[in-house]
């Protein structure tokens, strides 16, 4: 199994350990997920995902996923930047309440985002002089899932930019790069495999989400209605079988986005090596 | 290793802690939404009697949550002695899927194993601004209705079909005009909220809508809790008669034995004290007696019965809000 | 990441201009001022409101609505299912990430997306897949059943669930820290005659503490906070089986929306307990050394 010996110790151990948690946890309940699903037949479970109404679901979904992941990503790069770097009055209770949004339950925190955002609330009553409507709208939707998201990205850099410390800017600075240079040639490269994590987590953490989405979507079937919502709705009509193919399109998409995210990490590691190496 | 071993030791006590002591008799009550308060009291007083009649304690225990949901957890292995759910459809799963309960379920007690009713009537706005009296008005362009995704919600299920069946019975109607009338009042729908309660909020907190649709006892409680001065009820004086149904699961109190407690459970929510209770939380009673007490509360309106207007559940399910549905078509046609 | 290594491979010997390595003032200034804005809008003005609602009958009330039995058994339930996962989800973590960052082996890329994996799980299917499993109909019901053993609908299945959103938390979080170390220090442990358990507990996980905390505060909120997942397989029974969120839910469907906030914001508090744990941990750690 095993390419290459090693001295370092434990791996039976940590395999043994590792593979029985996802064995128990990962494939066992998506096996039953599957199955479950094949018990349509091939007709039917193509008429249930390929349903306009499903397929506007997905748009939907993806768009507004990546939308508040591309947001989580350029603001929790922003965020973790300035919660190590610099100081300001405060940073520790900041820093402390980054993590919040994973303690609150998902219900409050559609519930509070609703009535801040809608058009009588504390945000939402300047926006929508502007002609900006959030609450019950695509933008709502990409609001509540930066929400939910937003820990990830701030968190997975926090610990390299930490761990970075100032010695490799110092020393690009004193062989001569000016500061824009320096950010895009060594901090930038060093952090885009972290950051690209971060994107990923945010990323497929709102793609399943539900519970905080359902109170700010509004959930017109065609419009503002998400995925999840979709296999929601299938359960309540007892169609389990329904629920699945759709949950397994939605699974099999976010794996294929994870491995090409995946592909771009690890190439942005070699590449980011080559380049310090040179 | 001391740290280590203090922890383990926590946590074995941790779990050695057992919640509450056995009672000789336990019945689990599988109930929707806003029915908390009403079995907080049923429960009460149903142990008093049964300790009185049996010398046997009993406890109740209460689950609640979306009606449908909860019929999903009975089925999936949910221990309920009892069910009190919010529509028939959702109990007669435990028949159809679940195979829990006999097909006749719903004749094994009087009014169609339903206890207590309600309507649905229209939350207005102080002063109803609007003049919305009858569900023709909710039609009307410039009215803005609130009510939950009846895909979801089952009380928004006898939203929609109060609407139709009312469409239904008015000189000259027609499937294709109670079609008609829904559509325009679903054109009027800025939100579908995925529950009751979400849609309460959007109305009460938020202040969309001129006009929420809501079951008469929720319409109640919302005013009481959430403004008394601020809102008023609109009874329609046609409107539908919303049934909650109650059941013994049979598979579970046959294998826990506890089917005697379990239908005398059931038996007294139709007893003058049960009775009571319910239209003290809002519940139009079914007992004449009890009825005639709190008749201010429930002013009289027409009602028509699902089983009337649609011929059951099963055909109005599959007729509206199955996949492809009438209310699928009302969402394609509009966009 | 090895990225990090690569980059102080690079740094020459000369000591470097002491300022090279920072903004200049004004862009300080907007660097922080945009990362506060960000931060209010879609972080502090909504927790402001949570806790807005929370009092805003006054903390008699709060204290009320959290000390109520059904919150008090919600709360314990939350920490127990918190309590017994958390710990599972950093074996894993420490397992599968030893496993990642040290050896390579065939099959280590699937691994490694199988791990994501439950995070591009709705929380609705992820608590229907057990279900699926242990439900009265699943694979795996009718034998529970027979012997007369519940999980789905009582503490197991929720622990299950919990697992099931958490896992990947501590895995991810070590698996670009191990990384980024290399296997230098470790290998010189073990040539200098260390056992297996002295290099882990010498060499290893204090180059990994801080990740590791942090990964198990996040997964420990997400174990608190968890709502979707848990609310299928929890069964909704009052005082037996609501976890906090669960209990957050119920109150606002009664239309109490300030106990409903007040036992969110608990649940917030207990969030920042985990950080102020583990700012007092840090210390320790940081002192001791």
């Amino acid at each position: 199994m095993l390419r290459r010996q090693s001295v370092l110790p434990g791996f039976s151990l940590s395999l043994g350990v590792t593979s029985a948690f996802i064995g128990l946890l990962v494939l066992l309940p998506l096996a039953a997920l599957a199955a479950k699903a094949a018990s349509l037949r091939p007709a039917a479970f193509w008429a249930t995902v390929s349903d306009p109404r499903a397929l506007a679901a997905y748009r939907l979904s993806f768009g507004a996923s990546l939308a508040a992941a591309a947001l989580n990503g350029v603001f929790g790069l922003l965020v973790a930047w300035v919660l190590v770097r610099q100081p300001f009055p405060g940073k520790r209770l900041v820093d402390a309440l980054v993590d919040l949004p994973f303690a609150l339950p998902t219900a409050v925190a559609g519930i509070t985002l609703t009535t801040l955002y809608g058009p009588n609330g504390w945000i939402g009553r300047h926006l929508e002089p502007l002609g900006l409507r959030v609450a019950f709208t695509e933008l709502g939707i990409t609001v509540a899932l930066t929400f939910i998201g937003l820990p990830f990205v701030v968190r997975t850099l926090q610990p390299v930019i930490e761990e970075m410390g100032t010695d490799a800017e110092e020393a690009a600075a004193s062989l001569g790069a000016g500061r824009a240079q320096t950010l895009w040639r060594v901090v930038l490269p060093t952090l885009l495999p972290a950051w690209l994590t971060g994107v990923t987590l945010a990323l497929s953490r709102a793609l399943g989400e539900y519970g905080s989405v359902v109170f700010i979507a509004g959930n017109m079937p065609m419009k503002t209605e998400i995925a999840p919502l979709l296999i929601m709705t299938k359960l309540e009509q007892y169609d389990y079988a329904g629920a699945t193919a759709i949950a397994l399109v939605m699974l099999f998409a976010s794996l294929l986005l994870l491995l090409a995210i995946g592909t771009l990490q690890a190439w942005s590691v070699r590449r980011s090596l080559g380049e310090a190496a040179s | 290793m001391t740290n280590f071993s203090i922890g383990i030791r926590a946590l074995v006590a941790l779990l050695a802690l057992a919640p509450a002591a056995r009672a000789q008799v336990t019945l689990l009550n599988v109930s929707y939404d806003p029915t908390r308060e009403l079995y907080q009291e049923v429960d009460a007083a149903f142990a008093r009697e049964w300790r009185q009649k049996t010398g046997q304690s009993v406890t109740v225990q209460q689950s609640h949550g979306g009606s449908g949901k909860q019929a999903r957890a009975v089925i999936d292995g949910l221990e309920a002695d009892v069910v009190t759910l919010a529509l028939a459809y959702d109990v007669d799963a435990l028949h159809r899927v679940g195979g829990l309960i006999p097909a006749g379920w719903q004749r094994r007690l009087p009014h169609n194993s339903a206890p207590y009713t309600s309507t649905i009537v229209f939350l207005v706005r102080k002063g109803n601004p609007k003049g919305i009296r009858d569900w023709g008005d909710l039609g009307k362009p410039g009215v803005q209705v609130i009510t939950p995704n009846p895909k979801t919600s089952g009380g928004a299920r006898w939203n929609y079909l109060a609407a139709w069946g009312w469409a239904l019975r008015q000189p000259g109607g027609s499937e294709a005009k109670a079609k008609d009338l829904v559509t325009r009042i679903f054109r009027n729908v800025p939100v579908l909220d995925s529950g009751a309660r979400g849609s309460t909020n959007t109305f009460v907190q938020r202040g969309i809508g001129d006009v929420l649709l809501a079951w008469e006892n929720e319409a109640l409680l919302a005013v009481r809790e959430l403004g008394p001065d601020k809102f008023e009820i609109v009874l329609p004086p046609l409107t539908i008669l919303a049934e909650p149904s109650v059941a013994v699961v049979d598979q579970v109190v046959d294998r826990k034995g506890t089917r005697k407690a379990a239908e005398a459970y059931l038996d007294f929510l139709y007893s003058p004290a049960g009775q009571a209770l319910a239209a003290k939380h809002y519940f139009r009673p079914r007992d004449a007696g009890v009825a005639a007490k709190c008749a201010a509360q429930f002013p009289k309106t027409t009602t028509f019965t699902i089983d009337e207007a649609f011929g059951g559940w099963a055909k109005a399910q599959a007729a509206h809000f199955d996949d492809g549905g009438t209310f699928d078509r009302i969402y394609a046609a509009g966009r | 990441m090895s990225a990090i290594v690569a980059a102080r491979r690079a740094q020459p010997l000369t000591p470097p201009a002491p300022s090279a390595s920072e903004d200049s003032r004004p862009v300080r200034l907007a660097l922080t001022g945009a990362a506060l804005v960000f931060l209010g809008l879609f972080l502090f003005v909504p927790l402001l409101a949570v806790f807005a609602e929370a009092l805003s009958k006054g903390g008699e009330a709060w204290v009320a609505a959290v000390s109520e039995p059904e919150a008090r058994a919600a709360l314990w339930l939350t920490l127990k299912v918190a309590a017994l996962s958390v710990p599972l989800v950093t074996v894993f973590g420490v397992a599968a990430a030893w496993l990642i960052a040290r050896f390579d082996f065939r099959g280590r890329r699937l691994l490694l997306a199988l791990i994501d994996l439950p995070f591009a799980v709705s929380p609705v299917i992820a608590g229907l897949v057990f279900v699926l499993l242990f439900g009265r109909q699943g694979l795996f019901g009718p034998a529970l059943a027979e012997h007369g053993v519940k999980v789905i609908f009582a503490v197991p299945g929720i622990v299950l669930a919990t697992l099931f959103v958490t896992l990947p938390f501590v895995a991810r979080e070590l698996i670009p820290l191990l990384e980024s170390e290399g296997r230098d220090e470790e290998e010189a442990a073990r040539t200098l005659g260390a056992s297996g358990l002295q290099m882990f507990w010498r060499v290893t996980l204090p180059n990994i503490r801080f990740g590791l905390l942090y990964g198990v505060i996040l997964a420990n909120a997400r174990a608190m906070g968890e709502f979707g997942a848990v609310s299928v397989v929890s069964g909704h029974i009052r005082g037996l089986t609501n976890t906090l969120p669960l209990h957050v839910e119920i109150l606002y469907n009664e239309y109490r929306f300030q106990a409903a906030f007040a036992v969110a914001s608990l649940l917030a508090f207990l969030a920042i307990g985990t950080l102020v744990a583990k700012a007092l941990l840090e210390r320790r750690i940081g002192g001791s050394r």
